[in-house]
């Protein structure tokens, strides 16, 4: 009998995209220290590489796919390859994303390729690694996908225009998805993490203090809590890293 | 009848002819109708594996020339790092397989180098078996294992390819909606048309939906000698849960509903090796044909295949001959179209057929 994923993450088996860094390296450590068996993806092979040894070193298993979510073509072999590696996949993690051209700018200072090369990446590339691995989820009943959102998918920040909106859409992909696939048994959530000390916060927000953003492993730990507590995080829920932290200390 | 030229998009819009085997009845009609085809209890089984990239162009190890380029496309998994692999020569998908010169022939340690679409190196393999029957049957270790290997696999190779289509087929367009692990030389293209609207359609229904995974293998080589030896041997794996949903099926009387003629080998392989039906992983390189007792399937649900293909043969443990050739008269005779993405025919029986129960 297979052991709920919900609840029991050793031996199961995980996608991350954009694990070369920030949240995505961070979620890697996590899920393989907790017994995951990993396919990591990112575009750049030496710091994704780099993760790949240090989860080797700790005793777990993790492979590097290096593609670009963001690429049609890429997308059937980053699917098949992980497959390939490590059997059906149970949890998909959608983290790789673009902020876009930097520094940020306007709506009416960005161009519209830029609009659509934002898109592609944090939109349409979950859409369709999604499409190309949920199936088989449905198909076995079980599964998780996890898209990570961002506040300003909620609040209309100036300047934040082309990464807002696709979180905005990713956010309601992820609503609707849950919704189609309630009765699968494949589970969709979206998670916000809050605000981090990574490069791509440096990237927006280049005078912040490190000092005030939480460090990515501490909101990888949120997360894998968040995955094993399906009651508090039901299957069409957008959590908030920092309301679920708040909530807890209560 | 013709051949679908390209991928369809709309997958439940494929034609369906229904044929009953018994009774002679049929129907023609639409995948999407499938749910109301089929009744609560019985038990729909599906192929998940995806389609591997499995067609590879090189060159001999150091021979430059363009007519001793090769094509091998690999044919499932060996034993561990081995991979066999069937050898086509110079040409590509334009030229139907069977006007394609022959390749070179290879001896044990020879070298091949495999190519990306812009010429440069991906991979290198190790001739490490040529089979006694057909010098383009070969067995291969190639330079690499893992993530490296996957990884050239899926950035030399293309999907094999067939010259009557109109445009080169893209990976994604050979993939069931369900597919998992890449375990398939060719797509198991009967699942094609299996959209989720559909297959949510049969889960209201009250049909069962369970699945297995078989490494579906070349469908031709172009060289007569070598189709003869097709199919090859080929890996299935069958969970527990599927053998429980089977069980569960017979023992309230539902019929088992082959989705393609690999779930058929896949399902009757693991009797016919070990006496009765067993989750876990096989080999088989079952041949049904006319004379053969199916021991778990009821129905079929597959492509259209001319009376002579190979997978015809396998048909006629469903239906008699006669039955076959005049459903196909009349598919041909209504425009219905053959091949990968061509239409469906399902043989199904009014009731499951009646046998001892082959549980594990």
């Amino acid at each position: 009998m297979q052991r709920d994923l919900r609840y029991d993450l050793s031996g199961i088996t995980a996608l991350i995209t954009g694990a070369s860094r920030g949240l995505g390296r961070a979620l890697a450590l996590a899920l393989a220290d907790a017994g995951a068996r990993l396919v990591l993806v990112a575009r750049d092979p030496a710091p994704l590489e780099a993760v790949v040894a240090e989860i080797r070193g700790r005793g777990g298993e993790a492979h590097p796919v290096i593609a670009d979510v963001g690429d049609k073509a890429a997308i059937h072999a980053i699917a098949g390859q992980a497959a390939a590696l490590v059997g059906d996949l149970d949890l998909l993690i959608h983290n790789a994303s673009t902020l876009g051209p930097t520094p940020l700018r306007l709506l009416l200072d960005t161009e519209c390729e830029d609009l659509e090369a934002v898109l592609a990446v944090n939109l349409v590339g979950p859409f369709r690694l999604t499409r190309a691995i949920a199936g088989s989820m449905a198909l076995r009943g079980r599964g998780l996908v996890i898209t990570i959102s961002s506040d300003a998918a909620t609040e209309a920040y100036p300047e934040w225009g082309a990464y807002s909106i696709s979180k905005a859409a990713l956010d309601h992909l992820a609503r609707i998805w849950a919704a189609e696939l309630a009765e699968s048994g494949v589970d969709v959530l979206a998670i916000d993490p809050g605000e981090m000390d990574t490069k791509m916060h440096a990237d927006a927000l280049p005078g912040a203090d490190p000092a005030t953003l939480a460090r990515p492993e501490a909101v990888a730990a949120v997360i894998l809590e968040m995955i094993r507590d399906p009651a508090r995080a039901p299957s069409g829920a957008r959590l908030s890293v920092p309301r679920w932290q708040q909530e807890g200390a209560r | 009848m013709n051949p679908a030229t390209s991928p369809r998009d709309a997958r439940a819009d494929t034609r369906l002819l229904v044929v009953d085997p018994d009774g002679g009845g049929r129907l023609d009609t639409t995948i999407a109708a499938l749910p109301r085809l089929l009744s609560a209890g019985d038990l729909v089984i599906v192929n998940d594996a995806a389609t591997l990239p499995a067609s590879l162009r090189g060159r001999r190890d150091g021979d430059p020339d363009p007519a001793a380029a090769i094509e091998l496309r690999l044919t499932g998994a060996g034993a561990p790092g081995r991979w066999p692999a069937i050898l086509l020569g110079a040409g590509d998908w334009r030229t139907p397989t069977e006007r394609r010169p022959p390749p070179p022939i290879l001896a044990v340690g020879e070298r091949i180098e495999l190519v990306d679409v812009a010429g440069a190196v991906v991979l290198a393999a190790i001739v490490v078996d040529v089979d006694p029957r057909s010098p383009r049957l070969v067995t291969l270790a190639f330079d690499r294992q893992g993530e490296a290997l996957w990884a050239a696999l899926y950035r030399g190779g293309a999907p094999v390819q067939y010259s009557y289509h109109r445009a080169p087929l893209a990976l994604w367009s050979v993939q069931s909606a369900f597919a998992g692990r890449p375990w398939a030389a060719e797509m198991p293209s009967a699942g094609r048309p299996l959209d989720w609207r559909t297959l949510g359609g049969l889960r209201r229904a009250g049909v069962g939906l369970a699945r297995l995974t078989h490494a579906a293998g070349l469908s031709s080589s172009g060289d007569p000698a070598m189709d003869r030896l097709l199919p090859l041997p080929e890996r299935y794996a069958i969970p527990e849960a599927t053998i429980a949903a089977i069980t569960a099926t017979q023992a309230r009387g539902g019929r088992i509903i082959a989705v393609g003629t690999t779930v058929v080998r896949a399902l009757e392989g693991s009797v016919a090796a070990s006496g009765r039906l067993r989750a876990g992983v096989g080999v088989t390189d079952l041949r049904l044909g006319p004379a053969s007792a199916l021991q778990v399937v009821d129905a079929i649900l597959t492509g259209m295949h001319a009376p002579g293909e190979s997978h015809h043969a396998l048909l006629q443990a469903f239906a008699r001959p006669a039955a076959l050739l005049d459903a196909w008269g009349h598919a041909a005779g209504a425009g219905y179209l053959a091949h990968e993405f061509g239409d469906s025919m399902l043989i199904l029986p009014a009731r499951a057929r009646a046998r001892p129960a082959h549980a594990a």
